[in-house]
């Protein structure tokens, strides 16, 4: 296999794609010439020409609403958001009509649009450059939700959803863009959306992360290895579908779920992981289950201060070692095969 | 009215009259059963906007689609969506358009190229503008109408599609119903020019302001920027002015117009002048009038027996459909 960056990676699944399927087509700002806020559809326009990619005024609402137009009549746009913060503007189209359009006009209706956008901090954007806003497509029926975190996924994903007849939202993390990996150059079956996927499996404590907060805890749980703990990832990939039944298996074994999301703590994808935790295996847990979000703040454009904002490495490692009562120097008051047999 | 009419059939002129009257019993039919009790929601009635509705779906094609707005049962009846299946939904019946899930603002019959109705105030204009877009992109020589009202040429959606439908030269026809009011508010307190028509000059394109009330009027000039789309040379503007003769919608008590502006309104019903305009050209007789005004009557009136006596959907029909699987 290939190493390609993210970025690549999408913009390889968005060429296969348009190559094989004609009514796939591309709106959005500054995605012909200019390839994009962050490059993903650089090339595309001199492949695909005009036709297929559609550069439109700064006008959100619209051209997102005109992509649904486009889907019921037969096209399968994508539709690229700069930055997810914009998203906002486009919130009528995305939820009264997309996400309604199959429930309540039936079979006739098929709106098989992909709204791509790149959210999250990082990168010092500030307030509105910079906000994670996926649970609120999370929290609407009719939507799909996807946040990829390697580039191998970045393809497979955005091919999946690409060949969804649903309106799919797919989150794009800005800091995973330069990321490389290995990324398959040909994609035979393309998975249908809804699968978690366990990147480390282990056996003391179950961390569930998404989109860049999988490559933390990546980090993290190598990190980990080293005082000795052997954390299990699990990353969701789709959250909308959400893989619940992977992550229950995984909490059976454990015992321990630790969360990380890059987004505010209240009512997020965290919370409702946590809550269909306890629904589902609540017996099963040892310790009370913790999230890592974001402070309910906007996001600072400080450097100093959105470090401190967003969960990290250090944090999933110094959390996990709190929940294993574990000190940081790896020494004292271990509690791990204190649990009592079922 | 009268050049135009030479060119139309008095069986077809006779049509539409029959579906002016269809549109008019529906909707005083809906009122009443609304205050009735007998259908719940909310529902927003086109009575005295019939013209529009008739003249606009009488210059379509085959192929052609359409979309609506919250006022959108004369538009569906105009298009040929059967008024019993409007009905049911109404009602919250499986046989509605929309199995229930739609109620009055969401139903559509994409067999006939009716997109929908639609429950937010400018939100079908820029699904409208994306079927012209689709529509350009494969190369068809469908036509787009989008109906929207007085209160939607304010909205963001409004500025954004028509600058984009006007950049790309889309077939699509803006059809703009100036009822007179949004809600309660009146044009004039919520447009600061003369006319939302002059408003395309802005887009590029054209903007013509037309006497809603006037059915072949309207069928005149939205044939021509129906044509005119056809051929490639992008889209229209239409202003039909006319008037709300009943409320905004369901309890609405009417206390920011007077009853003399209203009855001035009345004597300019479009059903009415229509009447008058094919009695005096000899094209309705008064046994043809009151054969015709019967059928609409009992159409009607079948409607809601329909309605009536279809069941509830099922418990299960709740979760269907939310996802194609």
């Amino acid at each position: 296999m290939r190493l390609l960056t993210y970025t690549e990676a999408l913009r390889e699944a968005l060429a296969e794609e348009m190559s094989l399927d004609r009514r796939v087509i591309l709106m959005g700002e500054d995605i012909g010439v200019y390839g994009g806020a962050f490059g993903v559809t650089r090339g595309l326009l001199e492949k695909f020409g005009h036709k297929r990619i559609i550069e439109t005024p700064i006008s959100e609402n619209s051209f997102v609403g005109m992509a649904i137009g486009a889907a019921l009549t037969g096209l399968r746009p994508v539709v690229e958001i700069m930055f997810m913060d914009f998203i906002t503007l486009a919130m009528d189209q995305i939820v009264n009509q997309s996400a309604k359009l199959r429930y309540v006009l039936g079979k006739q209706a098929k709106c098989p649009i992909v709204i791509r956008t790149p959210a999250g901090g990082g990168r010092c954007y500030g307030p509105t450059h910079s906000q994670t806003l996926t649970a609120w497509f999370v929290h609407t029926p009719g939507l799909k939700v996807v946040a990829p975190a390697t580039p191998a996924d970045a393809k497979i994903l955005l091919k999946s959803s690409i060949r969804d007849d649903n309106p799919v939202v797919f989150v794009e993390h800005k800091l995973l863009y330069p990321i490389k990996g290995h990324v398959p150059a040909k994609i035979r079956t393309v998975e249908p959306l809804g699968h978690a996927k366990c990147l480390r499996k282990g056996t003391d404590i179950t961390i569930i992360a998404w989109s860049w907060q999988t490559q933390e805890a990546l980090q993290a749980v190598d990190e980990l290895a080293l005082h000795g703990i052997n954390a299990e990832l699990i990353d969701l990939r789709s959250l909308k579908p959400i893989d619940i039944e992977t992550v229950v298996e995984s909490v059976k074994r454990t015992h321990r779920v630790l969360i990380t999301g890059e987004e505010p703590p209240m009512a997020g994808v965290a919370s409702e992981i946590a809550a269909q935790i306890f629904e589902h295996v609540f017996d099963y847990l040892d310790a009370p289950i913790r999230r890592l979000c974001c402070p309910d703040t906007p996001m600072p454009a400080s450097p100093f201060l959105e470090k401190i904002a967003i969960p990290d490495r250090q944090k999933i490692v110094h959390a996990v070692l709190e929940m294993m009562g574990v000190s940081s120097d790896g020494t004292s008051e271990r509690k791990k095969g204190k649990r009592k047999q079922r | 009215m009268k050049d135009v009419k030479n060119k139309i059939k008095n069986s077809e002129l006779l049509r539409w009259y029959y579906t002016m009257l269809v549109i008019r019993f529906f909707e005083q039919q809906v009122e009443k059963l609304f205050a009735k009790g007998l259908i719940r929601g909310t529902s927003h009635t086109a009575i005295g906007q019939e013209a529009v509705a008739v003249g606009v779906a009488s210059a379509i094609k085959k192929r052609d689609y359409v979309t609506s707005t919250h006022r959108g049962h004369g538009h569906f009846i105009a298009c040929g969506g059967d008024p019993r299946r409007i009905m049911a939904e109404l009602y919250g019946k499986s046989t509605g358009y929309s199995r229930g899930h739609g109620g009055s603002q969401m139903m559509a019959n994409f067999s006939i190229g009716f997109i929908g109705a639609n429950g937010i105030t400018g939100g079908s204009i820029p699904v409208a503008t994306g079927i012209a877009l689709s529509i350009k992109l494969q190369k068809q020589h469908s036509v787009v109408i989008c109906f929207y009202g007085d209160g939607a040429s304010n909205q963001g959606t409004f500025h954004e599609s028509l600058n984009m439908a006007g950049l790309w030269k889309l077939p699509v026809v803006y059809v703009c119903e100036n009822n007179q009011y949004a809600m309660s508010m009146h044009v004039s307190r919520a447009i600061p020019v003369k006319n939302i028509a002059m408003r395309a000059n802005s887009y590029g394109f054209q903007g013509i302001v037309v006497d809603g009330n006037d059915v072949l009027a309207v069928h005149n000039v939205v044939a021509d920027a129906i044509q005119n789309a056809r051929n490639g040379a992008g889209p229209t503007l239409i202003e039909c002015v006319t008037y709300r003769l009943s409320g905004h919608s369901r309890g609405d008590p009417r206390i920011y117009r007077s009853r003399e502006e209203e009855e001035l309104a009345w004597q300019n019903d479009p059903i009415k002048r229509f009447k008058t305009f094919l009695q005096n050209e000899g094209i309705l007789t008064p046994v043809q009038n009151k054969k015709i005004t019967a059928e609409a009557r009992r159409i009607v009136r079948e409607a809601v027996q329909f309605a009536r006596k279809s069941d509830f959907p099922p418990p299960e029909t709740l979760y269907e459909g939310v996802y194609i699987q």
